[in-house]
C-alpha cells in the first residue's frame, strides 16, 4: 500500500435512537486505505452495520447522528448535500447486502438492473453499457452472459445472484466497496467461491472493501485488518494476525474462545440393535397436480440407508439441496416417505400402531428458526409442557415437578414460564425448544440446524447446553447442519450428502481427517480450520493444505 | 389499576351507550314510533321532537332508538353467522388441502365474483324478507371473505416449525388445528369482522331500499336512511341522524375491535 492517506476515515462516530435515547454506535473510529479490506465484527446488536452504512448516510430515521465526522476521499459526508451523495453512492461506494434472494428486483431483466447504474452515472451509449455489462457478467463467472443478460433473477441460484449483484456493483469501478454479511445466507462452497471472486475483482481494480460480518474466521482469512465491535463500541482493532493470535479484549476472546472446536473423540458403546434404523428411503416431492397440468414428482432423496446407535450423535452436513432437512422431516414423521422403512429398536413404525407411538413419544425434534418454532400465543410454560399432555399415567403434581425440572436443566429458572416467546431473545427459545424436545425423555432427538440462527457465542452456550443434556439423559442425536464447524464439534459419526444421496459416512475424524469422496474434500476445502493456542488466542490453518 | 388504552375506552363508551339506549327503547321512547300524525309532518327539529319527525310525523328519535335494536341485532347476528360460517370452511379447506381444498375454494370464489348483495337478494327471494331471512341471507353472502382470509391464514401458518413441532409432538391434526391454528387466526379475524359490521349495517340499509329489508313500518337505520333521500333537500335531518348513528357505531366498534385484538395478542400485552 502507498503512503497516501485513508479513503475513509471515521472519527468518534455516535449514533443514537431518536425516541429511546439508547446510544446504539458509540464514538467509533476506524479507517480504510485504498486497495485495503477491512472487516467489521460482531454480534448482532453491535451497531457493525449502523456503521457501516452510516458510511453512506443509509441510516433509519429514527437514528440519530450525535457526533463524529465521516470522510470519505477527504469530503465530509456528515453534512454533504442529498445530491452529492447521491453522486458518491453507487459510483464511488458500491454496496452488496447480506440477501441475494432479495436484493435484485424480482420484476426487472438482470440486464437492466445492470444498465441503471452505468445510465445514472457514466456517459455511454446503449451498445457501449451492454459491452461493459456482458464483459462484468463473464468475469463474475456466468456462463451465458447473454441469455443472463435478458434472464430474471429468479432463474439464477443464490450464489449466482450474488455474483450477479457484485456485478452491477463493480460495473462502476467503485473506490470503496461495502459489504454487508455477503456471504451468510450462501452454503460454505459457494460462500468461498462468491468471497474469492470478491477478492480478486476488487484487487483488480484497487477497489477498498470493508467487509461487515459475524463470522470471525471468514473475516480473518480475507481481511488486513479486523475492528471488533460489541454494543456499539470498537472493543479492539488491529492487524488479522494479532487479533486472531493475541486478543487483547475479553470480548475478542469469548468471540474466538465460542468459535466451534473440535473436541476428543467420546467411547460410543457398541450396541446390537441401533436405536433408529432407516432402510433406503425415498422421498418424492409430488409434483403440483392441478386440474389442468401434471408435474413430474421431483425425488428429494434417492434411497438413504442410515442407523443410529443408543447414546450416539450422528451429524449430516451437506449443501442446500442436498437433501439433509428432507431426510430429517421424513425420520421425524412430517414428510411420508415414498418407499423404505424407519425402524425403531428393530420394529418398523408403520406396521403396528404401538410400535408407531412408541416411536412418536421417543422421537422429538428442535427446528431451526426459534422465532417460528414457537406458538406466539402460547406462555414458556404452556409450550414446554404441551408434549406432556400425551404421556399416559402421569399426574397433574408430576408434570408440573417435570416442567419445573427442564425448564432449570435449560437455564430458564425462575418466572420465565410465564413469559411468552417474544419477550425472550433468540438464544432463549432455542432453549425453550430444546427444553419441549426433552421434557418427555425421548431416546431420540433429531436437530435440525439448531444454532444457525444465532449468534456466535449465543451458539456456543446452546451447543455446550445440548451437549450436557445428551450426556445426562444420554438421547441419541441426529443432527442435522451445514457448518462444518459445528459438526466437528458435536458429531460421534458424519454423514455427507450431496444432491439427496449419502456420499460418505465415517467417524468424525475419518471424514474430517482424511475424506475420502471428492464433494466432502470440497466442504472441507471451503472452510478454515481452527486451533486454539495457549494464551486464548486461536490460529486458522487449511484442512487439506493450502488452496492452490 | 391502570386505565385502558385509550381505543378501548372511546369504543367501548359508544357501544355501551348504543346498548343502553337499544335496552331502554324496548321498554320506552319518547313516541310511538310508529304512531303517524299528518300535522307535524317534517317538522324541523325542536323541542317537542327533538330530532324532527318524518314524512308520515313519525318522531325521529324513538324511531331511531327503535331501530338501534333491530340495526345492531340484525349486524351482530349476521357477523357472527358469516365469521362462524366462514371460519369452519377456511380452517378445514386450509387444513385438508389437496383436491378438497380446491374444489372448496373454487365454489367460494364463485360465491365471492357475486357482489354479495346480489347473493343476498337471491338468498331473500327463497327464505323470504323477514328479520331472520336477512341474517341467514347476508350471512351466507358474506362468509366466502372470511374462510379466503382464514384458509390464507392457515396455509400460512402449516408452513411454520410450531405447527410441525405439534405434528412431532404426536398431536392429532385436529388438536394442533384447534389449539395452533384457530388462536393464530383471530388478529385478521377480529380486523375482519369489524369492518364487516359496517357493510352489513350498510347491506341492511341497501336491501331495505330495495325493499327486501325488514318491513315497513319497523324502523331500522338502513330503511330509515333509504327513506330519507327524497326528502333531502326539505328535511335534511332525515338522513343526517341515521346516518350518524351509523358512522358513530362503526366507529365504536372498530375502535372496539383494536383493542379486542391487541388484548388477545400476547405480543401487543404490555406493549404500550
Amino acid at each position: 500500500m502507498t503512503s497516501t492517506k485513508p479513503l475513509l476515515e471515521v472519527d468518534g462516530l455516535t449514533l443514537r435512537v431518536g425516541a429511546s435515547g439508547r446510544t446504539v454506535v458509540n464514538n467509533v473510529s476506524f479507517c480504510v486505505s485504498p486497495g485495503e479490506i477491512v472487516g467489521i465484527v460482531g454480534e448482532s446488536g453491535s451497531g457493525k452495520t449502523l456503521a457501516a452504512r452510516a458510511v453512506m448516510g443509509f441510516i433509519p430515521p429514527a437514528v440519530r447522528l450525535i457526533s463524529g465526522s465521516i470522510r470519505f476521499d477527504g469530503e465530509e459526508v456528515t453534512t454533504m448535500a442529498p445530491k452529492r451523495l447521491r453522486a458518491i453512492r453507487g459510483a464511488r461506494v458500491g454496496m452488496v447486502f447480506q440477501e441475494p434472494m432479495t436484493s435484485l428486483n424480482p420484476s426487472m431483466l438482470i440486464g437492466r438492473q445492470l444498465e441503471e447504474g452505468l445510465a445514472l452515472h457514466r456517459k455511454l451509449d446503449a451498445a457501449g453499457r451492454r459491452e461493459l455489462i456482458l464483459d462484468m457478467l463473464r468475469r463474475v463467472g456466468i456462463r451465458d452472459p447473454e441469455g443472463a443478460f435478458n434472464a430474471y433473477p429468479h432463474q439464477y441460484s443464490g450464489g449466482m445472484r450474488q455474483r450477479i449483484m457484485l456485478a452491477s456493483v463493480m460495473l462502476l469501478k467503485p473506490a470503496l466497496l461495502l459489504a454487508d454479511e455477503p456471504t451468510t445466507a450462501l452454503d460454505a462452497v459457494v460462500q468461498r467461491d462468491v468471497m474469492e471472486l470478491m477478492v480478486d475483482l476488487t484487487k483488480e481494480n484497487g477497489t477498498a472493501v470493508l467487509l461487515i460480518s459475524h463470522d470471525l474466521g471468514m473475516v480473518a482469512r480475507y481481511c488486513s485488518r479486523i475492528v471488533v465491535m460489541c454494543q456499539g463500541d470498537v472493543v479492539e482493532h488491529g492487524n488479522s494476525e494479532d487479533i486472531l493470535a493475541r486478543p487483547q479484549h475479553p470480548y475478542t476472546r469469548k468471540l474466538l474462545a465460542a468459535m466451534p472446536h473440535r473436541e476428543p473423540a467420546r467411547e460410543v458403546p457398541e450396541a446390537g440393535t441401533p436405536l433408529v434404523a432407516v432402510k433406503d428411503l425415498v422421498v418424492d416431492y409430488g409434483g403440483r397436480q392441478g386440474f389442468f397440468r401434471k408435474e413430474q414428482p421431483k425425488r428429494a432423496l434417492h434411497g438413504i440407508s442410515l442407523s443410529v446407535k443408543p447414546g450416539e450423535v450422528v451429524s449430516v452436513v451437506g449443501g442446500s439441496g442436498s437433501g439433509k432437512t428432507t431426510l430429517g422431516h421424513a425420520i421425524a414423521g412430517l414428510i411420508k416417505p415414498s418407499e423404505g422403512a424407519i425402524l425403531f429398536n428393530g420394529k418398523p413404525i408403520d406396521k403396528s400402531e404401538t410400535a408407531y407411538w412408541d416411536y412418536r413419544l421417543n422421537c422429538q425434534m428442535v427446528f431451526q428458526d426459534p422465532y417460528s418454532s414457537l406458538d406466539p400465543r402460547m406462555t414458556i410454560g404452556e409450550l414446554v409442557g404441551e408434549p406432556l399432555r400425551l404421556v399416559k399415567g402421569m399426574g397433574a403434581a408430576e408434570k408440573k415437578a417435570r416442567l419445573a425440572e427442564v425448564l432449570g436443566e435449560v437455564g430458564l429458572g425462575d418466572g420465565f414460564a410465564e413469559r411468552y416467546p417474544h419477550e425472550l431473545s433468540g438464544g432463549q427459545r432455542q432453549r425453550v425448544a430444546i427444553a419441549r424436545a426433552i421434557i418427555r425423555r425421548p431416546s431420540f432427538v433429531i436437530a435440525d440446524e439448531p444454532v444457525s440462527a444465532l449468534d456466535v457465542t449465543v451458539r456456543a452456550q446452546v451447543l455446550e447446553l445440548f451437549a450436557e443434556l445428551q450426556k445426562k439423559h444420554g438421547f441419541s442425536c441426529l443432527f442435522i447442519s451445514h457448518d462444518l464447524g459445528v459438526v466437528e464439534q458435536v458429531s460421534d459419526r458424519v454423514i455427507v450428502m450431496q444432491d439427496g444421496r449419502i456420499v460418505e459416512e465415517g467417524t468424525r475424524d475419518q471424514i474430517f481427517d482424511a475424506p475420502q469422496h471428492d464433494y466432502t474434500r470440497k466442504l472441507l476445502s471451503a472452510v478454515p480450520g481452527l486451533e486454539s493456542m495457549a494464551d486464548g488466542g486461536v490460529r486458522l490453518f487449511w484442512r487439506l493444505g493450502e488452496p492452490a | 389499576m391502570r386505565l385502558p388504552a385509550p381505543n378501548a375506552l372511546v369504543g367501548g363508551t359508544l357501544i355501551g351507550f348504543l346498548a343502553i339506549v337499544a335496552s331502554v327503547s324496548a321498554l320506552w321512547t319518547p313516541y310511538d314510533p310508529l304512531r303517524l300524525s299528518f300535522r307535524a309532518k317534517l317538522a324541523a327539529p325542536s323541542a317537542m321532537h327533538w330530532l324532527g319527525t318524518d314524512e308520515f310525523g313519525r318522531d325521529v328519535l324513538s324511531r331511531l332508538m327503535a331501530g338501534a335494536a333491530t340495526s345492531v341485532w340484525i349486524s351482530l347476528l349476521t357477523v357472527a353467522l358469516a365469521v362462524s360460517l366462514g371460519t369452519v370452511i377456511g380452517l378445514f379447506s386450509g387444513y385438508v388441502r389437496g383436491w378438497v381444498d380446491r374444489t372448496i375454494m373454487a365454489f367460494n370464489d364463485a360465491l365471492l365474483a357475486f357482489p354479495g348483495i346480489l347473493l343476498a337478494l337471491g338468498l331473500l327471494a327463497v327464505v323470504g324478507a323477514n328479520k331472520y331471512g336477512i341474517i341467514l341471507a347476508l350471512g351466507i353472502a358474506y362468509a366466502p371473505s372470511v374462510a379466503r382470509i382464514v384458509r390464507g391464514t392457515v396455509l400460512s401458518l402449516r408452513e411454520r416449525e410450531f405447527i410441525s413441532a405439534s405434528r412431532v409432538m404426536g398431536n392429532s391434526e385436529a388438536f394442533t388445528m384447534l389449539r395452533h391454528i384457530l388462536p393464530n387466526c383471530i388478529a385478521p379475524l377480529t380486523v375482519l369482522a369489524t369492518s364487516m359490521f359496517g357493510w352489513v349495517l350498510l347491506a341492511e340499509s341497501s336491501l331495505s331500499f330495495l325493499g327486501l329489508g325488514v318491513p315497513p313500518p319497523a324502523p331500522t337505520w338502513g330503511n330509515m336512511l333509504a327513506g330519507s333521500r327524497p326528502y333531502i333537500g326539505q328535511a335534511v335531518w332525515l338522513g343526517i341522524f341515521p346516518g350518524l348513528c351509523i358512522s358513530l357505531t362503526l366507529l365504536g366498534i372498530n375502535l372496539l375491535g383494536d383493542a379486542l385484538r391487541d388484548k388477545l395478542d400476547p405480543r401487543m400485552r404490555g406493549a404500550r
